[in-house]
C-alpha cells in the first residue's frame, strides 16, 4: 500500500473561528498525508479539531490557512459548480445522524445522487437496487427511512455513499448513534466495501471498534496530530486498545 | 451536474404530499386571501349584470347593499375602501407566506445539507423551493378562488335574488378567478423568493452538525 498515490493529501491547515472577539483555533497546523484504497481513523476527544479536519478534507469547509489537496488538486480554487461534481462523483459521506431524506424511499436516496450525477433513471435504480442488496437490505427498498431501523438506515446511508463509486468514503462518527452489535455491523459492512472496492474510507470518530480494522490511525489533540499510528502499532485485545509499550 | 425537470417535479410534489399538513398551512392564508379577492371581484361583476338591466329596482337594491353607485352609471368597480383592503390582505398574505416558507427551511436544514453533500447545485434547491410555492401557490389559490367566488354567488342570490344570478356575466367571473388564481400563484412564488435563497446559499456543512 505504500506504494499508492496520496488520494488527500493536508498541508499546514488552520482553522480559527472567530467567536465574537475572540479567536477559537480550532487546527493548528495539520499535516497529513492520506494514501488510496487505505482505511483510516481519525480518533480524538471531542472540541480536539477532529469534526473540523474533517470538513476540511470532504471540501465542506475552507481553512484558514494552509491547503487541502483532493487528488494533488487544491479544492480552494474550485468553484461551486466544481466542487458539487466534487461532492458527487469523488467522495460519499455518511454521518452520524444518517441524514437520509425522509421524504424518500431508500431506493430513492440511494438513486438521488446518480440522477444528479446524469445517469439514466433506469439504469440508476438498478444499480441502486444491485447497491441494496450487497448491503443486505434488497428487500426494503421500498421502505422509508422512518420505517428502518437505526443500523438499516445506516446501511442504506452507505449504499447512498457508494452509488457514483467515489474514491473516498467520509465516515463522521458512523456508530455513534448506534448500539454496540449494529455499530460492529456497520464497521464490518464499511471494511468490505474498503477492501472490495478498493475505496479509502476515512472516519471521525471515538468508537475505539474502529481501530481494529483502521489500517492507520490519527490521534487528534488540541488541534493538532499527536500521533499516527500504523496498524501494527496497535496493540489491541478483546474490546481494549493500549499503545505498544 | 443535472437534475431532470421531471424528477425536480416528483421531488417537490413527493415533499408536499407526505408534509400535507404543513403544506396546507402554509398555503392557508393564500387560500383566504385569494378567496376574499376573488369575492369582491365576482360581487363587482353580479352587481355590474344587475347594472346592465336598467331597471332602477336594482340599482336601488344596490345602493342599499353599499355599492357607491355615481347617477346614470352603467358599470361599477371595486371601491377604493375595498381595494385597499384587498391590496392589504394579499400583502398579510406574502408576509405571511414568507414566515410560513423560512420555518419550513429551518426544518429542512439537514435535508437541504444532505442534498448539497450529494452534489446538488444552488439551482437545484432554488428550483425544489419555487416549484413546491408553485404547486402550492395554484392549489391554494385555485381553492380560494373557488371559494370566493361561490360565496359571492351565493351572497348575491341572498341579497338580488335568482335575477343576479341571470344577468351576471358569466365571462367576466370567469375572468376574476383567472386573474385571482394568477394573483394567488405570483404572491406565492414571491412570497417563497426569500426563504429559498435563505435555503440555495447553505452550505452543506451544517448537515453535518449534529444538533437539531
Amino acid at each position: 500500500m505504500s506504494n499508492s498515490h496520496n488520494i488527500v493529501r493536508v498541508s499546514g491547515v488552520t482553522k480559527v473561528f472567530k467567536l465574537r472577539k475572540h479567536n477559537v483555533e480550532a487546527l493548528r497546523g495539520v499535516d497529513l498525508e492520506i494514501r488510496a484504497g487505505e482505511y483510516l481513523s481519525i480518533m480524538g476527544p471531542s472540541g480536539s479539531g477532529k469534526s473540523t479536519l474533517f470538513n476540511m478534507i470532504g471540501g465542506l469547509d475552507k481553512p484558514s490557512s494552509g491547503k487541502v489537496f483532493i487528488d494533488e488538486v487544491d479544492i480552494a480554487q474550485l468553484d461551486a459548480y466544481e466542487l458539487a461534481w466534487l461532492r458527487c462523483r469523488k467522495i460519499g459521506y455518511i454521518f452520524q445522524t444518517f441524514n437520509l431524506i425522509q421524504v424518500m424511499t431508500a431506493l430513492e436516496n440511494i438513486t438521488l445522487p446518480m440522477i444528479f450525477a446524469g445517469i439514466h433513471n433506469d439504469a440508476a435504480v438498478e444499480k441502486g437496487l444491485g447497491l441494496l442488496e450487497v448491503v443486505g437490505l434488497g428487500d426494503r427498498f421500498q421502505h422509508k427511512p422512518s420505517e428502518l431501523s437505526g443500523g438499516q438506515q445506516q446501511r442504506v446511508a452507505i449504499a447512498r455513499a457508494m452509488a457514483n463509486d467515489p474514491a473516498i468514503i467520509l465516515a463522521d462518527e458512523p456508530t455513534g448513534n448506534l448500539d454496540l452489535t449494529t455499530g460492529e455491523e456497520i464497521i464490518e459492512l464499511l471494511k468490505r466495501l474498503s477492501e472490495e472496492k478498493g475505496v479509502t474510507v476515512i472516519s471521525a470518530t471515538h468508537d475505539f471498534k474502529m481501530l481494529s480494522v483502521s489500517d492507520r490511525v490519527v490521534w487528534i489533540r488540541d488541534g493538532r496530530i499527536d500521533k499516527v499510528e500504523e496498524r501494527e502499532q496497535l496493540t489491541i485485545s478483546v474490546g481494549e486498545i493500549a499503545p505498544r509499550s | 451536474m443535472v437534475l431532470p425537470f421531471r424528477k425536480s417535479l416528483e421531488i417537490s410534489f413527493q415533499s408536499i404530499r407526505i408534509r400535507f399538513f404543513r403544506s396546507m398551512i402554509t398555503t392557508m392564508s393564500l387560500v383566504l386571501a385569494v378567496s376574499f379577492l376573488s369575492f369582491v371581484l365576482v360581487g363587482t361583476d353580479t352587481a355590474n349584470g344587475l347594472l346592465q338591466t336598467q331597471d332602477p329596482k336594482y340599482r336601488q337594491a344596490l345602493v342599499r347593499a353599499g355599492y357607491d353607485l355615481e347617477p346614470g352609471a352603467t358599470s361599477t368597480g371595486s371601491s377604493a375602501k375595498e381595494r385597499w383592503i384587498v391590496i392589504l390582505s394579499l400583502l398579510v398574505c406574502v408576509v405571511g407566506i414568507v414566515n410560513a416558507q423560512l420555518m419550513a427551511v429551518t426544518e429542512r436544514f439537514r435535508e437541504i445539507g444532505t442534498f448539497k453533500c450529494l452534489g446538488a447545485l444552488d439551482s437545484f434547491v432554488l428550483r425544489l423551493f419555487v416549484l413546491e410555492a408553485g404547486m402550492q401557490g395554484l392549489a391554494g389559490a385555485g381553492v380560494g378562488a373557488l371559494l370566493g367566488t361561490v360565496a359571492a354567488l351565493l351572497n348575491s342570490l341572498i341579497r338580488f335574488g335568482l335575477v343576479a344570478w341571470k344577468h351576471v356575466y358569466w365571462l367576466a367571473v370567469a375572468k376574476s378567478i383567472v386573474f385571482a388564481v394568477a394573483i394567488g400563484c405570483v404572491l406565492s412564488l414571491l412570497g417563497v423568493l426569500y426563504p429559498a435563497i435563505v435555503a440555495a446559499r447553505m452550505q452543506p456543512v451544517e448537515a453535518m452538525r449534529v444538533e437539531q
